[in-house]
């Protein structure tokens, strides 16, 4: 063991003196774990990492009060049914607002496509669209949200449908992953404009797909809130 | 298509045939609204929804492209998520069974306390 410290100590330009010292050297001794992945991507990776945690919390607790009410939980089909061509069509905005969604995503993967291609111009213009289509989400879900508040009068504590615990998990989780899209609309015309600018011209637009990872993890989020909130 | 490579760089056309793929899924995990509740339109709903995750993680994020240093520190922490929905599912049907020994199968009446009937106003 001492023979092995040794070696890796000589093939230092300086001798550690403290043990604070080897550690720091330790650590910095320029190995990297993920090779190839440059740090912005690793690190919004890992940042997307943390924001699956909390989003699983939101969901496991909606989980846990809905099988642990006695009382009926509210039909959602029926919930969030919009009247259309003079027939109710269950979940009618959802559908439209997922299919938005996901076009919103093929654009942003468009985008990054175009980016690693250096053409810029084609990036921006699909960033921007994809800006166009988030923000095209939070519309709807704000008419959604108004409809529910004042229409139907769902509250956090109450509903006329059924278990109250309803409104808790229907504002918690819909409101924090609108706040998600609307924070990607932000960060996407940041970046679009940024592009524009010039400012990453010396890099590979590794930027585009970073930017991307952040906008397919919130359709990748709605995946979820769809399946597991919308239609069980 | 190699990890040499500084960025990823794909073919244009897996890209649309993900995305219409994930149109497809998309109708027909709606068309599971239509079917009555119980295990099969659990399962369907899980499915489709397992579905889409996996094309958009695989091919739209790239996860597939990439090393596995970087998919086993990525993608193992979710999986063990399942522990804590499993320990909830426990602790759900317990609360759930305290609830009926006490305050009864939800059905409103006058012996139930104050403040569980006081949320139903």
């Amino acid at each position: 063991m001492i023979g092995v410290e040794r070696q890796t100590i000589q093939a230092n330009s300086q001798v550690p003196e403290t043990t604070l010292e080897t550690l720091a050297d330790d650590w910095g001794s320029d190995i990297a774990t993920l090779k190839g992945v440059p740090w912005g991507k690793a690190m919004m990776w890992v940042f997307l990492l943390s924001d699956t945690f909390i989003f699983t919390c939101f969901l496991v607790a909606y989980m846990s009060v809905r099988m642990s009410t006695v009382e009926p939980w509210p039909n959602p089909s029926e919930v969030f049914a919009l009247q259309a061509f003079g027939v109710s069509i269950p979940l009618l905005l959802i559908a439209i607002m997922t299919i938005i969604l996901i076009s919103s995503s093929g654009t942003m993967a468009m985008a990054v496509n175009m980016g690693y291609q250096r053409r810029k111009e084609a990036a921006t213009n699909l960033i921007l669209v994809t800006a166009l289509l988030g923000a095209t989400f939070v519309g709807m879900q704000a008419f959604e949200w108004s409809k529910l508040i004042f229409d139907e009068g769902v509250r956090p504590w109450t509903n006329p449908f059924g278990a109250p615990q309803f409104g808790a998990v229907f504002f918690m989780v819909t409101g924090f992953h609108g706040l998600h899209v609307s924070a990607g609309v932000i960060y996407l015309l940041t970046i679009a404009f940024r592009i524009r600018r010039g400012k990453y011209d010396e890099s590979n637009f590794e930027i585009v797909e970073i930017t991307g990872l952040y906008w397919h993890f919130v359709d990748l989020v709605w995946v979820f809130i769809f399946a597991l909130f919308y239609l069980w | 298509m190699t990890t040499k490579e500084p960025g990823q760089q794909h073919p244009i056309r897996i890209y649309l045939v993900v995305w219409g793929l994930l149109f497809l899924v998309s109708a027909l995990s709606y068309s599971t609204d239509f079917i009555d509740r119980g295990f099969w339109r659990w399962m369907l709903i899980l499915l489709f929804m397992v579905l889409k995750a996996g094309f958009i993680v695989a091919v739209f994020m790239h996860m597939r492209w990439e090393r596995f240093a970087l998919i086993s520190a990525i993608l193992t922490p979710p999986v063990l998520l399942l522990v804590l929905v499993g320990l909830m599912t426990i602790e759900s049907d317990y609360t759930r069974s305290t609830r009926i020994e006490h305050f009864g199968d939800g059905t409103r009446d006058e012996s139930m306390p104050a403040a569980v009937r006081e949320t139903d106003n």
